[in-house]
């Protein structure tokens, strides 16, 4: 018995006891369904094996949803806790969980796959390649996020949760001060998810480098890849910090060292500093890839190439550079002194000239464009005016003087949710809305999705506007609670008004889904929104080998040119494709990832070191495969493409 | 699969040359590891806390042993790169395998040193310069490790296959590997054990 007192929750309540029986029911209902529906089979060849990209950024978008709604029952726990002074609703232990795991899955489990689901369909399409660099790989890095998001994810019900931020500054998060297993939860799943990340960089750097349809030079590229190529040069340069960072995080609570204490010459401040020095440049991985989704759309719906090709891709490339010099914002009163600040404090003001531009080239963009509002345009058009609201809050932080007032208030909460949200979330819902055609050849309703929009929209004002104020007034973040007297009551109850407002947006979402799958026309054509990239030349759904023909190119909009101006994109004729095979092992593989990570979390070393031999033995596997892929022939491409023809 | 003749064994089929430009970029991401590992270092390495300092436990002859036996090992996978590019098989694996006996060599003189410090009160645990010297060194280290399973690894398959265009792809990643934990040892040699003598 005493071995399994491990695994107990330190601080129980019924609403973890609910959860464990709701996980336990949920798990019971999958594995029935699957057996009685017979659809084992079917799972593991079409899904856990698959290396095709499109499917792989399927599964990135389905956990990407799931992570959400999880992040988002948080939000909603948090915002109910605060609604009323003195609320009994969460106790401190609890709502100090609530604000960890919230912050971590949102950014690293919901915003970090949802961007990678994108990357992963859009980008070969997008160049015309047939598949990513490195197939295989991309499914290993897939699996290792899945299963390192799915180790963080049953810390709450497992030996309890990390509960020291997502920032997980030390000493706090040291072993004298957070005594359960949540902050090794927090070290290990996060490794696991960031070497998936690390190698995914590596892999669409190679891909766009080298797989591009003949004639796209990079200048040709749509922005969506530059954005990606920019986002993956980030990616490749600050994953490697964390990496180191999480091991030393990891050497401190589990083998006692000390680089993060207060004793013996350790210093708590080096991890401040690595962590913001792979966090800023991480910012700036989530909301690159969602402005080239916006440049997409908004050419797209304005009907107009994009204004100042060139300066967007230049601005994206400044920001990128100055996403590694900006990182001690993040800790402005912790001392570092005037003269460090104030140049930190420049660095950070001059990353809102880049944006500025580009907001700016969006503008211009829409200047005399024949705009058409569907829902993914709509989401771009509020994007402009709320983004602005959370970028002009950021430059108010980035005076380091002034920070003094803000450091750790809602204000500094409202500013990143009203950066993010409108930025990042608002990007991949129109991502999401507008290339849902391509992935599953339906489009979802535009009436559903245009409430959405709005609803999401004013329920994001509605929530973190409140905040701007309450944190000018002294209300610190991460407190559970307040006393009447600060009179900070009305502002908070207007947010959790707003918070219900974001939930039902996003239920909406699924209930859109659910509509569409069942009611919206599948006879739609191969190009619904009228677009401009390649991948709308292809058929809807996507063949497995994306073009049957690599297409030819010769300006940025390929496609557009293709309609309008007679451009010729497929010269020659069918020849056999070259395709991947499916493999079990980047499955199997992350789920010994899994136990490795499980067993490390609970100090567990004869099933971590079987592990470790684990995870080489499928290395050595892959080092000795004979695997030379299969080729789809001539009369099976002619087959296929006759079919879809018929079917667009 | 097309193999173009003009270009060395390595680098003849697209598929081999997306692998090279791909460990390259790996490459770039290993640079960051160490060099966060490195600032992480010149951090810590006066925090020494109650534990000796690095001119206290430092000793030259292990360290210069290390340096000569792997630098070597540079030149002999250099030698075995270019067995390769003439087609001479045998000198090839031999040159792996004298390449991959100098890394277990040093592996071993760097397990002594480890073991040494732990015996003179210099372990993981003493202090915060303690943890990152043996942390950098550590994964160095780490890596020379899975670069001797792994070459194994290609050793049996060159001399089980043959040079092909697949085997002669892997063999010649493996060097750059190799080059690069030699170019990270350089900078240990010079910045962690001179420096830290002087």
């Amino acid at each position: 018995m005493e071995f399994f007192e491990r695994f107990a929750i330190p601080h129980p309540s019924p609403a973890i006891y609910a959860s464990m029986v709701a996980i336990a029911l949920t798990m019971v209902a999958i594995v029935a369904g699957l057996t009685y529906f017979k659809k084992w089979g079917y799972l593991w060849r079409e899904w856990l094996t698959t290396v095709d990209h499109k499917r792989i950024g399927i599964m990135y978008l389905i956990s990407a949803l799931l992570m959400l709604f999880r992040g988002g029952a948080d939000a909603i726990m948090l915002r109910a806790q605060l609604a009323v002074p003195e609320n009994k609703l969460l106790d401190a232990q609890h709502y100090n969980e609530i604000f960890t795991t919230h912050g971590i899955v949102m950014i690293l489990f919901m915003a970090m796959p949802f961007i990678i689901a994108l990357m992963n369909f859009v980008v070969p399409l997008q160049i015309g390649a047939r598949d990513v660099a490195f197939p295989r790989l991309n499914a290993l890095s897939f699996w290792l996020f899945f299963m390192g998001a799915m180790l963080l994810n049953i810390s709450f019900v497992v030996g309890g949760s990390p509960d020291a931020g997502w920032t997980s500054y030390f000493p706090l998060a040291g072993t004298e001060f957070s005594e359960s297993v949540g902050s090794n939860y927090y070290m290990i799943a996060i490794q696991i998810a960031g070497i998936g990340t690390l190698m995914t960089g590596v892999n669409f750097l190679t891909t766009i480098l080298r797989m591009r349809a003949p004639g796209m030079t990079l200048m040709k590229m749509p922005m969506f890849t530059w954005s990606v190529l920019v986002t993956n040069v980030i990616i490749v340069f600050a994953f490697p910090v964390l990496t180191v960072l999480l091991a030393m995080g990891t050497f401190d609570r589990l083998f006692a060292t000390h680089f993060f204490t207060t004793t013996n010459g350790g210093m708590d401040m080096l991890w401040a500093n690595l962590f913001w020095v792979w966090g800023h440049p991480e910012v700036y991985i989530l909301i690159l890839p969602a402005f080239g989704v916006y440049s997409e759309v908004i050419s797209t719906f304005a009907r107009r190439n994009l204004y100042g090709y060139k300066s967007m891709v230049a601005s994206m490339v400044l920001i990128s550079l100055l996403s590694f010099l900006v990182w001690t914002h993040h800790f402005f009163t912790m001392g570092q002194g005037a003269l460090t600040n104030s140049i930190f404090s420049i660095t950070t003001m001059a990353i809102a000239v880049p944006t500025g531009v580009k907001i700016f080239n969006w503008l211009l963009t829409l200047w005399k464009g024949k705009i058409e509002i569907t829902t993914p345009m709509l989401y771009s058009l509020l994007f402009i005016p709320l983004f602005t609201i959370g970028g002009v809050t950021g430059v108010m932080l980035g005076m380091s003087a002034a920070d003094y007032q803000y450091h750790n208030t809602m204000f500094l909460v409202a500013h990143f949710h009203m950066v993010i949200i409108p930025g990042v979330v608002f990007a991949m819902l129109a991502g999401l809305t507008y290339w849902w055609p391509k992935m599953f050849g339906f489009m979802l309703n535009e009436r559903i999705g245009k409430w959405t929009a709005w609803i999401i929209g004013i329920s994001t004002l509605v929530a973190f506007m409140p905040m701007f104020f309450s944190g000018l007034d002294g209300q610190a973040r991460r407190m559970y609670t307040y006393s009447e007297s600060t009179g900070y009551g009305p502002l908070n109850m207007i947010s959790f008004i707003g918070a219900v407002g974001l939930a039902v947006g996003f239920v909406l979402i699924a209930y859109n889904v659910y509509y569409s799958v069942r009611y919206s026309p599948r006879n739609i054509s191969a190009d619904p929104w009228d677009a401009r990239s390649l991948e709308w030349a292809t058929h809807s759904p996507v063949p497995e080998y994306n073009f049957a023909i690599v297409p030819q190119v010769d300006s940025s909009e390929a496609f557009w040119d293709a309609k309008k101006k007679g451009h010729e994109l497929f010269k020659g004729e069918y020849e056999k494709i070259h395709m991947p095979n499916n493999s079990g092992v980047p499955f199997l593989m992350s789920c010994i990832f899994f136990v490795w990570g499980f067993s490390l979390v609970f100090s567990m070393w004869i099933p971590a070191i079987a592990a470790t031999i684990g995870i080489l033995a499928c290395m050595a596997h892959r080092s000795f495969e004979k695997d030379h892929g299969r080729y789809i022939s001539v009369e099976e491409v002619e087959e296929t493409e006759s079919k879809l023809r018929g079917a667009s | 699969m097309k193999i173009d003749h003009s270009l060395p064994l390595e680098y003849s089929t697209e598929e081999n040359r997306l692998k090279i430009l791909g460990f390259w970029i790996f490459l770039g991401a290993e640079i960051m590891l160490f060099a966060t590992l490195f600032a992480s270092y010149f951090t810590l390495v006066d925090r020494t806390g109650s534990g000796p300092s690095g001119a206290d436990i430092f000793e030259i002859t292990p360290v210069l042993i290390e340096t000569i036996v792997l630098l070597t090992s540079s030149f002999t996978i250099g030698l075995g790169v270019h067995a390769m590019r003439i087609g001479n098989k045998k000198a090839m694996l031999s040159f792996f395998a004298i390449t991959l006996l100098l890394g277990a060599g040093f592996l071993g003189v760097e397990i002594y040193e480890f073991v040494h410090y732990a015996h003179i009160g210099a372990g993981i645990q003493t202090s915060a310069f303690t943890a990152i010297l043996l942390t950098t060194l550590g994964t160095h280290g780490a890596h020379v490790t899975l670069g001797l399973l792994w070459g194994t690894a290609i050793i049996l398959q060159v001399k089980k296959r043959g040079l092909t265009p697949e085997t002669a792809n892997k063999s010649f990643i493996f060097s750059l590997y190799w080059h690069f934990l030699d170019v990270v040892w350089i900078f240990i040699f010079s910045f962690v054990y001179l420096k830290g003598m002087m």
